[in-house]
């Protein structure tokens, strides 16, 4: 396993405004310079369109010209169109570490009859699946990007759907992920991992609140690069006072949990 | 060197039951980061007894006194800005004469009256005469009026800088939420507005934007409520600018703009 895996970054382009290093290359010199061995990656152009699984193939060719586990991909799926149960076949074929869905991007309900049916296929094949609350601050996103953001009712929804299912949510705050995770049993709880790039480090001390209410074992390493500059999340691990194994922990042994 | 040009503490007549950590926080986290000074306000009560961004005048004067006795405590880690609302003029510019008299270095303007409103200029003329920055609460590209703030944007703190040429005033967090880009190329040509770095933004791009639009002499380094966004910009800096450059952020820049001898290694 990888010292430091980011579970939460993405290549392409962003339709809402100028985002640098976007390319494979840039990527890659990113994780270079900030000690990143690994990135999940999704096609971020792709989550906005109509057909967003149209970016998986040129996503798999990416993954496939880095060296080793540089890039992990996480292929898009989207529910509501036919054909959808062959996005988790080829992702299962392509060693991707988990599928994501991203349902208010896609006009989809939610927790809806669609999103639900994932849910139950993603258990079935043994793939976790993805889905992020935001991808932007609100107070700052483009006038016509109006997608609503992932409602912590249907994180709840979504992991009492299926008894096997395991969830990897990003961007979260603090405040959203006590909602999500004291509204569920240990059992459902313990399905659900959060990536730390969205909770506040000091003064006001979210992520150590919630290591130390919720538990490292339930967070993930990741950064929501290059929408976001990923020395941030390291900086957040940098203020905490660690041991090395909690460390470890967050930066890759609970991504193995997680895919396990 | 280090000076955070944008830090908050709290005090006991806050709604906080957690002021005590949350300022021990930042002073250890600031320690971690290699903060030399953090230049602080207080927002009157923060909410307890008058609102946050429009404190009461009595509220003004008792946050005030609070960081003043932080600053006497802390004496060459902590700096203050006087905190005043403009819709009282007389108190306001008491204030502030009481507040740099006892050894605060700037004014904190916050959302109580909009920056190009003419209350505001017997507090900019002060600045003027006692030669100190007035750091602005800004919201990036205000489309619309936000509950609980009379939030200025930087169209509107141009105006204000228009008429005060003399005076430096500080945008505040350009990274605190709003379109940051439409604040930097409000600010490209007007000198005397400064750019402070802070708030929980940490978008790919935005420091290249920063540093495009007014160049590393016109920036400032500052944390606000999340110190890990500010270290986090704080090293990839080091990718945009020279050492020399990087130092002017951290900052020569500061040392520049606020009174001669307002920091211990000044």
């Amino acid at each position: 396993m990888p010292n430091c895996v980011d579970v939460n970054a993405f290549l392409g382009a962003y339709p809402w405004r100028k985002v640098p290093g976007t390319s494979p290359e840039s990527l890659a010199k990113a994780l270079d310079r900030t000690g990143i061995d690994t990135a999940w990656i999704t096609h971020l152009p792709g989550l906005f369109w109509r057909d967003p699984t149209e970016g998986n193939a040129w996503l798999y060719e990416a993954a496939g010209k880095q060296p080793g586990e540089r890039f992990k991909p996480v292929p898009t799926v989207h529910p509501g169109l036919a054909q959808w149960h062959s996005v988790l076949t080829e992702a299962r074929a392509a060693g991707a570490p988990a599928v994501r869905c991203d349902p208010l991007y896609l006009g989809l309900e939610p927790a809806g009859s669609e999103m639900r049916a994932l849910t139950a296929a993603c258990a079935a094949a043994s793939l976790p699946l993805m889905l992020a609350v935001r991808l932007e601050d609100g107070r700052q996103r483009h006038p016509n990007d109006r997608a609503g953001e992932l409602p912590a009712a249907a994180v709840r929804a979504l992991i009492r759907s299926d008894a096997r299912v395991r969830l990897l949510v990003t961007h979260a705050d603090r405040g959203f992920i006590e909602e999500v995770h004291f509204g569920s049993t240990p059992d459902e709880a313990r399905r659900i991992w959060w990536d730390i790039c969205w909770i506040w480090g000091p003064p006001e001390d979210h992520l150590a609140t919630l290591l130390d209410t919720i538990g490292v074992e339930r967070f993930v390493f990741g950064t929501g690069q290059p929408l976001r500059i990923p020395e941030n999340s390291i900086a957040k691990l940098d203020l905490l006072d660690l041991t090395p194994k909690q460390r470890a922990a967050i930066e890759s042994g609970n991504v193995a949990e997680l895919v396990s | 060197m280090l000076i955070d040009v944008h830090a908050h503490f709290l005090h006991p007549r806050t709604p906080r039951a957690d002021w005590r950590e949350r300022n021990v926080s930042r002073l250890t986290a600031g320690a971690r980061i290699g903060i030399s000074v953090h230049v602080a306000s207080i927002l009157g009560s923060w909410g307890l007894t008058s609102p946050i961004y429009f404190p009461s005048p009595r509220d003004v004067t008792a946050g005030n006194d609070a960081l003043l006795a932080l600053q006497r405590e802390h004496p060459d880690a902590i700096r203050g800005y006087v905190c005043v609302n403009p819709n009282y003029t007389g108190h306001a510019r008491a204030e502030i004469v009481r507040g740099l008299d006892a050894g605060m270095i700037g004014i904190k303007l916050a959302a109580s009256r909009r920056a190009d409103d003419p209350l505001l200029d017997p507090i900019a003329e002060l600045a003027a005469e006692r030669r100190i920055p007035v750091l602005q609460h800004i919201w990036q590209h205000r489309r619309r009026d936000w509950t609980g703030q009379e939030a200025s944007d930087a169209l509107e703190l141009c105006v204000l800088a228009g008429r005060h040429p003399s005076v430096v005033f500080i945008l505040a967090h350009i990274g605190g939420g709003g379109d940051w880009l439409h604040s930097l190329h409000a600010v490209r040509d007007v000198a005397n507005i400064y750019v402070d770095l802070s708030g929980s933004g940490v978008d790919g791009g935005m420091l290249e934007a920063c540093v495009a639009s007014v160049g590393a002499s016109r920036l400032l380094w500052g944390s606000d409520l999340t110190m890990d966004t500010g270290w986090a910009k704080l090293r990839y800096l080091e990718l945009l600018l020279t050492k020399e450059e990087q130092a002017l952020v951290r900052w020569k820049n500061a040392a520049r703009i606020f009174p001669p001898g307002a920091f211990p290694a000044d």
